[in-house]
C-alpha cells in the first residue's frame, strides 16, 4: 500500500519544518500557503535572536531542501476551504486564488512592474512602503515569481504589464481554482499576527507616527525594508537614536491578550541591539514587567544589559505625548527607583504580542480544540496537529520542535 | 573524464541585451568544443523545455547558461544527467552595465568555468547503509519514553536503555505537573505510569533497566552498541540514537550562601516535590508542619558563579509548589522571591491564578543571605527591589529552586568509538552543540539526536514533544542512510568523499577537522570514511594537503580546472579577482544583489563552494600562479554565534588562511591579496562596495608578480 500523503496548512517556519521533516522521511507532503511566498512571519524579520543571524539563512536551506525534494508540493496563494473525512482519509478542498501570473512562464525578470500604473501598500513592510500592483514579494521569495494584487490592479482595461511581459506570463482574467487533496493527516501551522496596536491608543499608536510596533521595527532594521535598514523616525526620517520599548503591549493584560507572548522580551533585546549597533550615541529605554529570557537566551540578555546605553525600567508607561521637534515623550514610573520618568525619544516601539492568525470556524470541518485564548490543541484521534504559534505563543526553536514532533505523529497515524 | 557537454544559452531576462549571445555560442563551439550548442530566448518556458527534453540524453552532461542555479532547479533536472548551471542572469546581466566589454568577458569566463566543471563531474553513486532500522533511546525519562513510543508506533523496533531500576526519570518522582491545557489553572497528574505501561507492553520496544551504554560504534543505519547490565554485556545493531539522558539538579552543596547545609530546613525544590509526593510537607529538622514557606528563585541559575543560563522551568515549578503548600496546609503562607517571574506563554494564566491566592506572596528581590534563626526558623534576607529596603523574612522552611545541569556536561553517555572522542560535542554549558535556532535537533554527530532537558532546560510537556521530534529525526536519518542520502543541510545529496589512499601521508588533518566526526582511522592509520555520518560539506577535501579527497561531482581537480579555464589578461588596468563563496549564504547574497540590480565589479569571478571549509589552499596557490591578482573568501560568521551550517567551515578557512599568508610571504606576494570576509545572506547590499574596494586595492598593489609566468 502506498503511504498516505500529508497536508500542512501554512508555510511559515513551523509549517515548513513539518513538511520538510516528513518529506525527508519519505512522505508526499502538500503545503498550502495563503501568501504568494513561503516563509511566513519570519521572512519579514531582519534578524533572529540570540545570534542576530538573518532568518533567510535558515530559510534558504529549507528552500533548498524543498527544491531538491520532489515529495514536497507547494501551493501559494491558496487557502483551505473545507475539510471532510477523517484521519487516514481526509478530503480537503483548497481554493487556489489567482496570481494573475503564470508561475510556469514568469521568470521574475522584472519588466512588468515599471510599467504598472497602480500601487498598493506593501504588506510585507507592514504598509510602510508601496509596491506596484504587480510585485515580487521580496528578493528571496520562494517561489521567485511575481504576483498581482487584485485589490490594486486596474484590470484588463489597463493591461500594460501584459504588453510588457516578454514571456506571456500575465493573465488578468485568471480565475480561482478549486482542488481536492486526499491526505491521511493534517498539520495546522497557521501562525500568528501582531496584536492590533490600534487597540492600545493610550500608547499613542495611530496618533503619532513615531509610535510603531515591533514588527515594523524589524522592517526598519531590514536591509530590504522600506528604509534599507536605517532606523529612523517615521514622522520626518531623522535618525532614531533615542528609542524606547514598551513590553507587554497587549500581552499579560486581561483586557487584551491574557497570556504572555513569550518572544517579545527577546525581540526587544534584539531590536535594542539594532539601535546600539547602528548608532554610537544610542539611548535605549526598556519598560517592562519581567524580562523573560529562558534557557541560554539569558546570555543574550546579559550581553545587552552590559551595554550602558540601554536602561531597563520596571514599570508601566502611563502616558505618551508628542515631543516638540519630533518623536514622543514617554511618561512612566520606575517601580524600582520610585522615580517618575519623562523620557523623550525618537521612536517608541510597542512590543506587541502574538495573536493567533486562524481561529475557530475559520476552516470548516477542521477537527481541533480551540481554547479561550484562541489557540488550537489536538483532539484525540482527530488526525489534526496544531504546531508553532497556532498552538501557543512561542519562538522559532519551539516551532521547529513542534513541526518535527508533528511530522512523527502524522507518520505514526498513517503508517501502513 | 566525462564527455563533452551540450551547451544551452538563454538570452532571456536581459541576458541577450547585456552580452552578445552569438559570441558565447561561438566560444562554446570553438574553444570549448561543446558537443552541441543552442541559444534560446526563453529556455525555462514551455518551448525551451521541449527543446531540452528532445536533446538531453543519459550520460551526456548539460550546461545551462541562464539564470541562477537557485531558481528553476526542477525545470533543468533530468534523471541520470549531470547538469551544470552557469549564472549569466544574476551574476552578469543583472549586475553589469549592459553591452560592456567587461560584461562580455565575464560571461565568457563563467561559461568556460561551467564547461570545465561539467567535464569534471560524474553522477554520484550512492552508498546505502542499511543494516538496522532499530532506534536506540538512551534515558527512560519522559523524553526518552516519548521518543521510544514515537519511534515504535511509527513502525521501528526500539531498544530503551535506562540506568535506574525503573523508568520514568524525574517526572515519576513529581507530585503534579504544570497545567498544560486551558484554563491553565491547576497542576495535573503526570500520567507517567500510563506512559511507562505503554512502553513496557509495546511489542516493538525492548526495555533495559539498570543498564548503561558502554560503547557506540559505526554510523547511521549501522551502529553497534554495547549495553552493560551488571556484569552482563550485550550487543545491539541500531540505525540511529536518541540521547535523552536528561538533567540533574545543580549541586545545592555549592549554595551555602542560600543556607543549604546550614539549616536542615533549607531544601531543594526537588526534595520538596518528593516530600509532597510522599504525602506530607514537614520540616526535616523536627517534622513540624511549616506555617511559612519561602521559595527562592534562581538558586544557582542566572548566576555567573554557578549556572549563567536560566533553567526555564523553576519559576513555574515554584508557583506550583506554593499551591501545594496552600492545599496541604490551608493556613500556611508561601513567599516566592524572584528576579524576574518567568511564566511564558499560557503559563501567565497559571501565574495569575497563583497571584489570586491570598496566602501566596510574590516579591521581586535579591536574596542576600539565608541562615538559621534562634528559634529554629530560617531567616531569609531579601533586598526587596520594589520597596528598596532590606527585609528579613522569617520562615519555617526555605525551598531553593535549583537549576538544571545537562547530563552531557560531564557524561559522554554513548561512549562513542569515534576518533574525535566519546562525547557528542557540547556548547560551553554542556548542552549538545547545534544550530540552535532553525535546526535545533542537528547535533554534530549524525544520526544522534538529543531530546529533553539534556538539549535545553524545559518542562515535562515540552520534553515529551522533544522526544517525539528526536524520534522523527532518528527515523529520518535511518531512511536517508538507507537511500545513501545525506541528511541536513545537504539533504538528499548522494555524493560522498572518496580517498585516493595511495597518496595519503596519514597527516590526520581530515579526520581531525571533520565537524561531524565522520572519519576514523583504519588499521593502517589512513582515514576511514563512515559514509552515512558524512554531511558532504567537503571540509576534509579542504583540509587535505595531498589533495586525495574528492567527491564525484565536487573536487579540487574540478575547481582547479574551472579557475584555469579562463585567460587572465596581462593589462594592469584589468585585474582579475576570484571570489570563493559559500553557496549557502554568500552565493544567494550575490543573487540578491543581482535581483536588486546592484552593480558589481566585473573583475570579480565568483566560484561557489559547498562551504568555505571545503576550500583547499592549493586553489589559492593555483590562482596566483595563473596570474590572478587577488582572492576573496566569502563565508559565514564563525565563533560563539557561528552561522556556518557545517559548524566549523568558516573557522577552519580562517585558520588555514594564516598558513596561506606565510606561504605568500615566502613567494613575495602581498598578504592583502587574500582576504576573508564574513557575509550573511542578507548582506547583499555590502557586495558592490566590498568587491569594488577589493579590486581597487589590487589595482593599487599593481599586478600579481607571477602574472605572465
Amino acid at each position: 500500500m502506498k503511504e498516505q500523503s500529508l497536508l500542512v496548512i501554512g508555510g511559515g517556519i513551523a509549517g515548513l519544518t513539518t513538511a520538510i521533516e516528513a518529506a525527508e522521511v519519505g512522505r508526499e507532503v502538500y503545503i498550502v500557503e495563503r501568501e504568494p511566498y513561503l516563509g511566513g512571519r519570519v521572512a519579514r524579520m531582519s534578524r533572529y535572536f540570540p545570534k542576530l543571524c538573518p532568518p533567510y539563512c535558515g530559510l534558504e536551506i529549507n528552500f533548498r531542501r524543498i527544491r531538491s525534494n520532489p515529495r514536497v508540493h507547494v501551493f501559494t496563494m491558496a487557502e483551505v476551504e473545507r475539510v471532510a473525512g477523517g484521519p487516514g482519509n481526509f478530503e480537503v478542498t483548497v481554493r487556489q486564488n489567482p496570481r494573475y501570473v503564470d508561475a510556469d512562464r514568469c521568470t521574475a525578470c522584472g519588466q512588468c512592474a515599471p510599467v504598472c500604473p497602480a500601487e498598493r501598500p506593501d504588506d510585507f513592510n507592514y504598509g510602510m512602503s508601496k509596491t506596484k500592483a504587480i510585485y515580487l514579494p521580496h528578493a528571496l521569495a520562494m517561489p521567485m515569481k511575481y504576483a498581482i494584487d487584485a485589490r490594486a490592479c486596474l484590470g484588463p482595461q489597463c493591461g500594460k504589464c501584459v504588453e510588457a511581459c516578454p514571456y506571456g506570463a500575465i493573465d488578468l482574467t485568471m480565475q480561482p481554482r478549486r482542488l481536492t487533496l486526499r491526505v491521511g493527516a493534517i498539520a495546522l501551522a497557521t501562525g500568528w499576527k501582531p496584536y492590533d496596536a490600534s487597540r492600545l491608543a493610550y500608547l499613542g499608536y495611530g496618533s503619532y507616527a513615531d509610535v510603531i510596533t515591533n514588527v515594523m521595527m524589524e522592517r526598519l532594521a531590514a536591509v530590504n525594508g522600506p528604509t534599507q535598514g536605517r532606523i529612523v523616525r517615521l514622522s520626518d526620517g531623522a535618525p532614531a537614536t533615542r528609542v524606547a520599548f514598551v513590553q507587554c503591549a497587549g500581552s499579560r493584560d486581561v483586557n487584551h491578550l491574557p497570556y504572555c507572548s513569550s518572544i517579545c522580551c527577546l525581540a526587544t533585546l534584539k531590536q535594542a541591539r539594532y539601535v546600539l549597533d547602528q548608532y554610537e550615541q544610542a539611548d535605549v529605554h526598556v519598560f517592562y514587567i519581567d524580562i523573560r529570557t529562558p534557557g541560554e537566551y539569558e546570555d543574550f540578555y546579559a550581553r545587552v544589559r552590559a551595554d550602558a546605553r540601554v536602561r531597563f525600567h520596571k514599570g508601566k508607561v502611563a502616558r505618551v505625548a508628542p515631543a516638540p521637534g519630533g518623536g514622543v515623550v514617554v511618561e512612566a514610573e520606575d517601580m524600582l527607583s520610585g522615580r517618575k520618568l519623562r523620557v523623550p525619544v525618537d521612536l517608541l516601539v510597542l512590543a506587541a504580542g502574538m495573536a493567533p492568525e486562524v481561529g475557530a470556524g475559520d476552516i470548516p470541518g477542521l477537527d481541533v480544540a480551540w481554547d479561550d485564548l484562541g489557540f488550537a490543541s489536538p483532539l484525540p484521534d482527530a488526525g489534526v496537529f496544531p504546531v508553532g504559534v497556532a498552538r501557543r505563543a512561542t519562538d522559532v526553536v519551539t516551532s521547529a520542535r513542534d513541526g518535527t514532533a508533528a511530522a512523527l505523529r502524522m507518520i505514526q497515524l498513517t503508517a501502513s | 573524464m566525462a564527455e563533452k557537454p551540450l551547451v544551452y544559452i538563454c538570452s532571456g531576462c536581459g541576458i541577450g541585451e547585456a552580452v552578445k549571445v552569438d559570441q558565447l555560442c561561438a566560444l562554446a563551439e570553438g574553444e570549448l568544443k561543446a558537443a552541441g550548442v543552442k541559444a534560446h530566448p526563453f529556455l525555462c518556458g514551455p518551448e525551451g523545455r521541449q527543446l531540452l527534453a528532445g536533446d538531453v540524453t543519459q550520460g551526456r552532461p548539460v550546461v545551462i547558461a541562464a539564470c541562477s542555479p537557485r531558481v528553476n532547479a526542477d525545470v533543468f533536472r533530468w534523471d541520470g544527467v549531470t547538469v551544470e548551471r552557469v549564472n549569466l542572469r544574476e551574476l552578469v546581466a543583472w549586475s553589469q552595465p549592459g553591452g560592456s566589454q567587461a560584461a562580455q568577458h565575464l560571461a565568457e569566463d563563467y561559461l568556460r568555468m561551467g564547461v570545465a566543471r561539467a567535464e569534471k563531474t560524474e553522477s554520484p553513486q550512492p552508498t546505502p547503509v542499511a543494516t538496522s532500522e532499530r532506534v536506540l533511546v538512551v534515558g527512560g525519562g519522559i523524553s526518552g519514553l516519548a521518543a521510544a513510543l514515537g519511534a515504535a508506533d511509527a513502525g521501528h523496533d526500539v531498544v530503551l536503555v535506562e540506568k535506574e531500576p525503573q523508568l520514568g526519570g524525574w517526572v515519576a518522582r513529581w507530585h503534579r505537573l504544570l497545567p498544560q491545557r486551558a484554563p491553565y489553572r491547576d497542576p495535573q497528574p503526570s500520567g507517567i505510569e500510563e506512559l511507562i505501561a505503554r512502553v513496557t507492553s509495546h511489542p516493538r520496544i525492548e526495555v533495559l533497566t539498570e543498564a548503561e551504554v558502554e560503547s557506540t560504534a559505526g554510523q547511521p543505519g549501522d551502529f553497534t552498541v554495547t549495553v552493560r547490565r551488571g556484569e552482563e554485556r550485550s550487543e545491539y545493531q541500531v540505525g540511529a540514537v536518541v540521547l535523552a539522558t536528561g538533567w540533574r539538579p545543580y549541586d545545592a552543596g555549592k549554595l551555602a550562601h542560600l543556607g543549604f547545609g546550614r539549616s536542615p530546613d533549607v531544601v531543594t525544590s526537588v526534595a520538596f516535590e518528593e516530600m509532597v509526593r510522599a504525602g506530607r510537607i514537614a520540616r526535616p529538622s523536627d517534622g513540624r508542619v511549616p506555617r511559612r514557606v519561602a521559595f527562592i528563585q534562581c538558586a544557582g541559575s542566572r548566576d555567573p558563579n554557578h549556572l549563567p543560563y536560566c533553567s526555564s522551568f523553576c519559576c513555574a515549578v515554584s508557583l506550583k509548589q506554593a499551591l501545594y503548600v496552600r492545599e496541604q496546609i490551608p493556613d500556611a503562607q508561601a513567599f516566592i522571591i524572584y528576579k524576574d517571574l518567568r511564566a511564558p506563554g499560557p503559563g501567565e494564566l497559571f501565574y495569575r491564578r497563583v497571584q489570586e491566592d491570598e496566602g501566596i506572596f510574590l516579591a521581586k528581590g535579591d536574596v542576600t543571605g539565608v541562615h538559621p534563626g534562634s528559634d529554629g526558623q530560617v531567616i531569609v534576607e531579601v533586598e526587596d527591589s520594589l520597596l528598596g529596603e532590606q527585609v528579613s523574612l522569617e520562615v519555617d522552611l526555605a525551598v531553593l529552586a535549583v537549576g538544571a545541569v545537562p547530563a552531557t556536561a560531564d557524561d559522554p553517555a554513548l561512549h562513542l568509538r569515534y576518533r574525535q572522542g566519546p562525547a557528542v560535542p557540547t556548547d560551553r554549558y554542556g548542552f549538545p552543540d547545534s544550530n540552535f535556532i532553525c535546526f535545533p535537533y542537528e547535533t554534530r554527530r549524525t544520526g544522534i539526536y538529543a531530546a529533553g532537558c539534556v538539549r535545553q532546560p524545559m518542562d515535562a510537556a515540552a520534553a515529551a514533544d522533544d522526544g517525539a521530534g528526536a524520534a522523527l529525526k532518528a527515523i529520518q536519518s535511518i531512511r536517508m542512510a538507507a537511500r545513501g542520502e545525506a541528511v541536513h543541510p545537504r539533504a538528499g545529496d548522494l555524493s560522498f568523499p572518496r580517498f585516493f589512499l595511495q597518496n595519503c601521508t596519514q597527516c590526520k588533518r581530515c579526520t581531525e577537522e571533520c565537524p561531524f566526526g565522520a572519519l576514523d582511522d583504519d588499521e593502517r592509520g589512513t582515514p576511514k570514511l563512515n559514509p552515512s555520518r558524512c554531511r558532504r560539506c567537503g571540509t576534509c577535501m579542504g583540509a587535505c594537503p595531498q589533495r586525495i579527497i574528492s567527491f564525484d561531482n565536487y573536487s579540487v581537480d574540478q575547481l582547479t580546472a574551472a579557475i584555469k579555464s579562463f585567460p587572465v589578461p596581462d593589462d594592469p588596468e584589468q585585474p582579475r579577482v576570484l571570489a570563493f563563496v559559500c553557496e549557502n549564504d554568500a552565493y544567494p547574497a550575490f543573487d540578491m544583489a543581482g535581483i536588486n540590480r546592484l552593480q558589481l565589479d566585473p573583475a570579480v569571478r565568483v566560484v561557489p563552494l559547498r562551504c568555505l571549509g571545503s576550500l583547499n589552499v592549493v586553489l589559492i596557490a593555483d590562482a596566483f600562479s595563473r596570474g590572478i591578482d587577488g582572492v576573496l573568501l566569502i563565508g559565514c560568521r564563525s565563533g560563539d554565534d557561528y552561522q556556518c551550517h557545517f559548524v566549523r567551515g568558516s573557522e577552519l578557512a580562517e585558520r588555514r588562511l594564516t598558513n596561506v599568508q606565510e606561504t605568500l610571504d615566502r613567494l613575495m606576494i602581498e598578504r592583502e591579496r587574500v582576504q576573508l570576509v564574513h557575509l550573511a545572506i542578507s548582506d547583499f547590499d555590502r557586495l558592490p562596495a566590498l568587491t569594488s574596494e577589493f579590486v581597487a586595492q589590487m589595482k593599487r598593489l599593481g599586478p600579481n608578480p607571477y602574472k605572465g609566468f
